[in-house]
């Protein structure tokens, strides 16, 4: 059994090799360097989009606590957070006056806060300016301005191994009814999106791969080969927050007969309609337990505390900050919330739940030829949108060819090239909506 | 609303039928005949300070500091260095600007409360010409991009003036719907010119960017700003057009009598209102986020409402109404920022709220007067 554990786990992680590689997204040598900053003098500023009443932003002020706590300093006097800061000009103006107040280092938590990050970082030279979830740094020649991220999509691909271990024990339970099925037999999930967005893209594809894996591995494990997969729906609402929008793309995915739905918006409207109808929801950002007491299984979460402190002790010690950022499950930067054990009905699969997130030291090479195809091939080159020229042209061959002749295979170097996600293909299996 | 007086008698005698001997209250409102000059202001005055103090008393319960921090922050947050004077004169200019721009049609009687609609969509218009226009010198786009949101801004405020005038549309719904209409064309557009792909959202524009002055920014709106106060104080004060505009808000019967095109007034009267609006937007779009998002006006639009009636429609007063508005803002944020832990952005508008709930409140003393009772003779 262990061996077949083992070798269905290599379906996800097959090989070994990257997870440096995705750590430390640029190198690029400029010889930059800053002056050290005494630690009782280190002044930390933090921009906000919103407060604590929004999931996502309270993601990134408890981040900063912890950080400010972990390196013992003064919360009171050395970190100034603005909150409920607009993506527009008014972030510029926070920043500047972050910097009048004797900030070294000043981080923003919104995409939108991007332009003015930069507005700043080019007006003060001598303050490190790091904005996360950005795609500019890399491109910028600005040496004080810096991009992060995380390789969520790990965090993703597990998550959606429960997710898939969850649609087995329905199928064994005998819960899934002809209308979870499509012609071909394959079982239907959902996923509501926030926009048609390399992030949001690169999240479901990797969820949909973990289900997909998941599922074969738990029907497996159970004794039968299985003869289908999974296919996954996602319908996007055009919007980061828009509770009622989330949860009525939700109902209606439900109500078309998806076994298991996930999300990647910041309200509480997708688990709530789950909770409602009785379907297991992968959540994001953090638990939803709270709104999904037997529907809530388990989500992936960015934590943002490793970062926060990596670049301060950087600013403190002068050391020279990369430009991008990237952390994985090894910094500690994507992490697993508590697997729910009342949304499973059964020991059995809940055990095997918790033996399938002892994978996250292994999980690698997520998008490969192993785990997806386009079309029904495999996808052998791809030309990515890495520098978000303006013709959006494909500027960067992503695809990574690995062995040689009849056993090669080729893998998707996502966050290689920069921090934030920019896997955008539309595999197999999985349908948009059509515009 | 004009006799108030003896209501609360009345109140307190029909509350205690059946006793046998009526109790006079200590006190009746009535009606101020006419005030001296100093009198508004004595009263005013002291609705602020009494405002500043309860909220004062609200935050040192709050949390850990005293009054005199209190006040030290409300300072410094709006003045305490010379960048904080320059953000705060920027926020001043775009509310006094849309303030500005909506004091011609509340003077008119015409509740234009599309402020906000009108100022995103001279926005927009300014947007597309920085996008489609690109490669233009800026010293040509520039005034391009003017005419291209006063235009857009007075069209959008044109259409609910033509319902009123012609058919007598209720204009303070058909303004507020214009609002949500204009907002949807932005998310529209933004997922046309999205930058990157896919994330539905326009990054900062480079061209057409309006130049700093005296090597700052925001100096350019600041300047127009000013001659956009003076010019609507000369327009309504002293040309025969403002006069017009007074006689329709006071009747528009009276307005026919004397033979003025009230239809007419009604149109040109938006058109100026859309117009300004359409300028705030420019300032918005080309002088300050070059981008634009359906939050772009960030309510302000509905703001100015309130500074223009606290200034009784005179654009001089507004300049005092707007700098009251946004010093509250910024001052309460610099006390929320000090204090992140405990509080939040909704203590900034609690704070606000409570100095304008005085302010308003205000005003029914200015128009009564409480008279306490003389002590009433033992009846029996």
């Amino acid at each position: 059994m262990f061996k077949k554990i083992l070798s269905l786990l290599l379906v996800v992680v097959m090989c070994a090799g990257m997870c440096m590689a995705l750590a430390s997204c640029s190198d690029d040598d400029n010889g930059y360097a800053i002056t050290p900053v005494a630690k009782e003098n280190i002044k930390i500023g933090l921009i906000t989009l919103h407060d604590e009443n929004s999931t996502y932003d309270k993601n990134f002020l408890d981040a900063m606590d912890a950080a400010v706590a972990s390196l013992g300093l003064n919360k009171d006097t050395q970190l100034i957070v603005k909150k409920n800061i607009p993506e527009s000009d008014e972030c510029y103006k926070a920043a500047a006056e972050l910097v009048d107040a004797g900030c070294q280092v000043i981080f923003a938590d919104s995409f939108g806060h991007e332009d003015f990050m930069m507005k700043a970082a080019a007006e003060f030279p001598e303050v490190q300016f790091c904005h996360a979830t950005g795609t500019k740094a890399h491109t910028s020649t600005l040496p004080n301005y810096h991009n992060a991220f995380a390789s969520i999509y790990e965090g993703r691909a597990i998550a959606g191994v429960i997710g898939g271990i969850k649609l087995a024990e329905l199928e064994a339970q005998g819960k899934l009814t002809a209308a979870n099925y499509d012609a071909d037999g394959n079982i239907k999930i959902g996923y509501v999106g926030a926009f048609p967005y390399a992030e949001v893209i690169s999240g479901f594809t990797s969820y949909f791969i973990g289900v997909k894996s998941g599922y074969s591995m738990a029907k497996q494990m159970s004794g039968s080969m299985p003869t289908n997969s999974v296919v996954m729906e996602v319908k996007y609402t055009n919007s980061w927050y828009d509770e009622a929008a989330e949860k009525s793309a939700a109902e209606a995915l439900i109500g078309s007969g998806c076994a298991l739905m996930s999300q990647h918006a910041d309200s509480y409207g997708a688990p709530t309609a789950c909770q409602a109808a009785g379907v297991p929801n992968v959540s994001y950002n953090g638990s939803t337990k709270s709104v999904g007491a037997t529907t809530y299984l388990i989500s992936s979460k960015i934590n943002w505390a490793p970062y926060y402190e990596l670049m301060i002790n950087a600013v403190i010690g002068g050391y020279k900050i990369q430009d991008e950022y990237c952390g994985g499950f090894a910094e500690g930067s994507v992490q697993l919330t508590e697997l729910n054990r009342d949304a499973f009905l059964t020991d059995d699969y809940y055990n095997m739940a918790v033996n399938a997130l002892k994978m996250t030291d292994e999980v690698e090479e997520i998008f490969s030829s192993y785990s997806m195809t386009k079309d029904g091939e495999p996808i052998k080159s791809y030309m990515a949108n890495v520098h978000d020229d303006p013709a959006f042209a494909g500027d960067t061959e992503v695809i990574k060819t690995v062995g040689e002749g009849e056993r090669a295979y080729y893998v998707f170097q996502e966050s290689k090239f920069r921090s934030a996600p920019y896997f955008d293909i539309i595999i197999d299996g999985i349908k948009v909506p059509q515009n | 609303m004009e006799e108030k007086s003896n209501v609360s008698q009345t109140d307190a005698v029909t509350a205690e039928p059946n006793h046998k001997k009526v109790r006079e209250p200590r006190f009746h409102i009535v009606k101020r005949d006419v005030t001296d000059k100093k009198t508004p202001y004595i009263v005013r005055a002291i609705a602020v300070a009494s405002a500043f103090i309860i909220c004062t008393i609200l935050t040192v319960l709050l949390v850990d500091t005293n009054p005199f921090e209190y006040i030290g922050l409300m300072l410094s947050g709006s003045f305490g260095t010379f960048r904080k004077i320059l953000n705060l004169l920027q926020k001043l200019a775009i509310l006094l600007c849309i303030s500005l721009a909506l004091a011609p049609a509340f003077k008119m009687r015409f509740w234009n409360t599309g402020a906000e609609g009108q100022v995103l969509i001279g926005g927009l218009a300014c947007a597309a010409c920085m996008i489609c226009l690109g490669g233009v010198p800026d010293a040509l786009l520039i005034p391009i991009m003017a005419v291209a949101a006063i235009v857009a801004g007075a069209i959008w405020a044109v259409i609910p003036a033509i319902f009123k005038a012609h058919f007598g549309t209720n204009e303070t719904l058909f303004t507020l719907m214009m609002n949500y209409v204009a907002m949807q064309l932005i998310a529209y557009f933004a997922t046309i010119w999205e930058n990157p792909k896919g994330s539905g959202h326009i990054g900062v524009i480079l061209d057409g960017r309006f130049p700093k002055l005296f090597g700052q920014h925001y100096i350019l709106n600041i300047i127009i700003v000013i001659l956009v106060t003076v010019a609507m104080y000369v327009y309504l004060k002293y040309s025969k057009q403002g006069y017009e505009i007074d006689v329709v808000g006071q009747s528009e019967n009276t307005a026919r009598y004397i033979g003025i095109d009230v239809k007419k007034v009604i149109i040109r009267t938006m058109a100026i209102s859309g117009a300004v609006c359409g300028i705030a937007g420019l300032l918005l779009v080309g002088g300050t986020d070059h981008t634009i998002t359906p939050q772009t006006a960030g309510g302000q639009g509905f703001t100015a409402i309130m500074v223009t009636w606290l200034a009784k429609f005179n654009p001089i007063y507004m300049i005092m109404t707007a700098f009251l508005v946004v010093f509250l803002e910024t001052g309460a944020s610099e006390v929320v920022s000090k204090f992140s832990d405990s509080l939040n952005g909704s203590y900034a508008d609690i704070l606000t709220g409570i100095v304008l709930f005085f302010i308003i409140g205000s005003e029914f003393f200015l128009r009564y007067q409480i008279k306490m009772n003389k002590k009433q003779e033992e009846m029996n």
